[in-house]
């Protein structure tokens, strides 16, 4: 391993890194967006929306995020979609990201038991009142484990980017590689990099399970 | 008897095929304490279930105060206010403490200030004995302690009519009587109560008037002396019997040693 | 109306290309799961042994594996053995072995998981009943943990099949990759067909991957 080298890389991996950080962000924020939608879609009663939110997860999950980025980056501006990487980055994983928050954001409304919901209009608050008040806060920290390996998916995700030309860290890494043959510096500075993003998350997440797992509900 | 508070006729509700309630015709007076008896299965919680529109029923109808009472009222949380209900078990919010819990509603329906409602919830609090447990979290009190802080939450909305549903039924044998005698004061203030339960005894020294409800129907109904001490149909006799005990012993049969 | 693909979909050889092209992805992917199932399971089996030594080295592999991205193991096996052992690892032989590593790992847990969601009752209940450890062990543990494991890991072969979409990055021509060409060589005729290969492309792989997506919710639904 050459020290040197590595010195002399670090500035390009730090630049993409916030790339792939940025995007990333965006992408996850957009798709907490699309799940939320989903899920009160799919507890509302309007039949044709939850079909169509039933299909889009469906597509969204069993469909590789490289193949939608392409089809996205390479295939929509040929029926006159105008896009760019950055865009394209962050609505793919907000496409593929969008189903998989929606499934978390479910799997924790189901978790409320229906007295719940009932002991709320039986006090007179209203379906809105009950939903913000009653299920959603406790909706959410059982969603807080699903959630947070999401996010750490969707992170790991993006490193499909730079199949569409975005300078994240697989495209530093790669060009590097291709360029000067660093490969053991170009390796090490790619792993070193993505556990420094990764491994705040995923420490944060256990944080954050065990302590709601302690402020456990019911008896 | 004095006016009319709550009045069902002709009700009838089905599961699917199921009938479980069937033209039942019932009438709750001001000041009134019903208790509603009969074996499992036999309707009563899906009865109390209808006053408070969380089931649809299939025919007849629910009135308050001559108001109607059903799923699509438009001023359903209105009413729902002027009803109160206590379940089973379980229906405290559990990421609320014991004050959040019972000001919530008054608060968020009502528009009243925290402060009022605080004041008001934290004085029903101190008369079940539970003042110190304002700031506990649900899962820190025992079964009977959830029991009497979800009875405050219900008076605190100040309902006209209060429906308790076998409040006492998952609780522990040494609980139950704290909540009931919660209960029993309730009725010694003069509270328009509903309340279903199995503890006989408990039945005999709150109502006014007790209800025998089986196969979706009011089999009999009186004062709870009538009832206990001389009951006039088969059907009560028979479930009044399932609650003495009585052990035949038999002559042990030679062929076992 | 310009062609967006359909016509160049549909000329020659090109669609059954595409499909040939899916079919490398799809033994990539079943030859890897199927190291996975087998590995995954013995490993997961280890994980639930009180062995510390072994837990820390099986916890240490199994977290490094799940935190990087599939990519970057792809490219530490493809580019780093070169480097360091001089191997020179053709990139289906370097996929195999990611996506086994990797499967192997999820596999584990799923494994371990599985097995410790039986209840400490049950096997108190079968050990009153007077099974034996190994009697309580295969006939109430286990057929309960298989039941909660082969929704699980059918889900896994969707996962796996979609990942493998990633070896295009290392120089396997597999589906995308035969779509970059059939585009590119059809350029000047129909210069709008990657709208309809790409489509193409990703409804293939819906269509690889639902069915198995709803064998695995139907049976988690069953055997709930």
């Amino acid at each position: 391993m050459n020290w040197t080298v590595i010195r002399q890389y670090l500035p390009l991996y730090r630049k993409a890194a916030g790339l792939t950080v940025r995007i990333g962000l965006l992408g996850i924020a957009a798709a907490i967006l699309i799940g939320l939608f989903c899920t009160a879609v799919q507890r509302s009663r309007i039949p044709v929306f939850r079909q169509l939110v039933s299909a889009y997860i469906e597509l969204s999950r069993n469909t590789p995020l490289l193949v939608q980025l392409f089809f996205l980056y390479y295939g929509l501006p040929k029926i006159g979609v105008p896009t760019n990487a950055v865009a394209c980055g962050i609505a793919g994983l907000a496409f593929l990201g969008g189903s998989y928050m929606a499934e978390a954001f479910r799997s924790g409304v189901e978790a409320i038991d229906i007295i719940q919901e009932e002991s709320a209009y039986s006090l007179g608050l209203s379906r809105g009142q009950t939903l913000r008040y009653v299920i959603f806060p406790q909706a959410f920290s059982v969603s807080v484990p699903a959630f947070v390996a999401n996010v750490i998916f969707l992170l790991k995700e993006t490193s499909v980017f730079s199949a569409i030309s975005l300078m994240d860290l697989m495209f530093t890494a790669k060009d590097l590689i291709g360029l000067y043959y660093k490969t053991t510096e170009s390796l090490f500075l790619l792993v070193v990099f993505y556990l420094l993003i990764l491994l705040p998350i995923s420490l944060l997440g256990t944080l954050l399970e065990r302590r709601t797992r302690h402020a456990g509900f019911g008896t | 008897m004095s006016n009319p508070i709550l009045t069902l006729s002709h009700l009838t509700k089905r599961f699917d095929e199921l009938l479980v309630l069937d033209d039942l015709s019932l009438t709750v007076h001001e000041g009134e304490v019903v208790v509603i008896v009969g074996p499992s299965g036999c309707g009563k919680s899906t009865l109390l279930r209808c006053m408070n529109a969380l089931e649809e029923i299939q025919g007849g109808e629910i009135r308050l105060h001559g108001e109607l009472v059903s799923k699509s009222s438009k001023n359903l949380t209105e009413l729902r206010q002027k009803i109160g209900m206590v379940f089973q078990s379980y229906d405290l919010f559990p990421h609320l403490t014991v004050l959040e819990n019972i000001v919530l509603a008054p608060m968020k329906v009502q528009k009243r200030s925290r402060e009022d409602a605080s004041k008001e919830a934290m004085a029903l609090l101190a008369r079940v004995g539970l003042e110190e447990k304002a700031a506990s979290y649900p899962r820190q009190l025992s079964g009977g302690q959830k029991q009497r802080v979800a009875i405050v939450r219900a008076l605190c909305m100040h309902p006209e009519i209060l429906l308790f549903d076998e409040v006492t039924a998952a609780l522990d044998p040494e609980m139950v009587r704290e909540v009931l005698d919660v209960i029993l004061r309730l009725a010694d203030q003069g509270k328009t109560m509903l309340i279903v339960t199995h503890e006989m005894q408990f039945a005999r020294a709150v109502a006014d008037r007790i209800i025998l409800l089986e196969a979706g129907r009011i089999q009999e109904e009186g004062t709870p002396e009538e009832f206990f001490d001389s009951p006039k149909t088969e059907r009560a006799k028979k479930f009044l019997q399932t609650f003495t005990f009585e052990r035949k012993r038999l002559e042990q049969p030679q062929s076992q040693n | 109306m310009p062609d967006l693909g359909l016509s160049v979909l549909l000329k020659g050889k090109n669609f059954a290309r595409i499909l040939g092209g899916l079919g490398v992805a799809l033994k990539i992917s079943l030859v890897s799961v199927a190291i996975s199932l087998l590995l995954g399971t013995l490993l997961g089996i280890l994980m639930t042994w009180k062995n510390p030594l072994s837990r820390a080295i099986l916890r240490l592999y199994l977290e490094f594996i799940r935190i990087m991205p599939q990519m970057v193991l792809l490219f530490l096996v493809y580019f780093g053995t070169t480097r360091a052992f001089g191997w020179n690892l053709s990139g289906e032989l370097s996929s195999v072995i990611v996506f086994s590593l990797w499967g192997t790992a999820e596999m584990s847990d799923l494994v371990r998981g599985a097995l410790t969601s039986i209840p400490a009752h049950q096997y108190e209940s079968a050990a009153a009943l007077g099974l034996s450890k190994r009697q309580s062990y295969f006939f109430v543990v286990l057929p309960q943990a298989v039941r909660r494991l082969i929704p699980l890991s059918i889900n896994l072969i969707t996962r796996m099949i979609k990942t493998t979409s990633l070896v295009l990055m290392i120089g396997v021509v597999e589906v995308l990759k035969v779509a970059q060409q059939i585009i590119e060589a059809n350029r000047m005729s129909s210069p709008n067909a990657a709208f309809g290969i790409y489509l193409t492309v990703l409804l293939l792989y819906f269509f690889a991957c639902w069915p198995i997506s709803l064998l695995a919710k139907y049976l988690e639904r069953r055997w709930r």
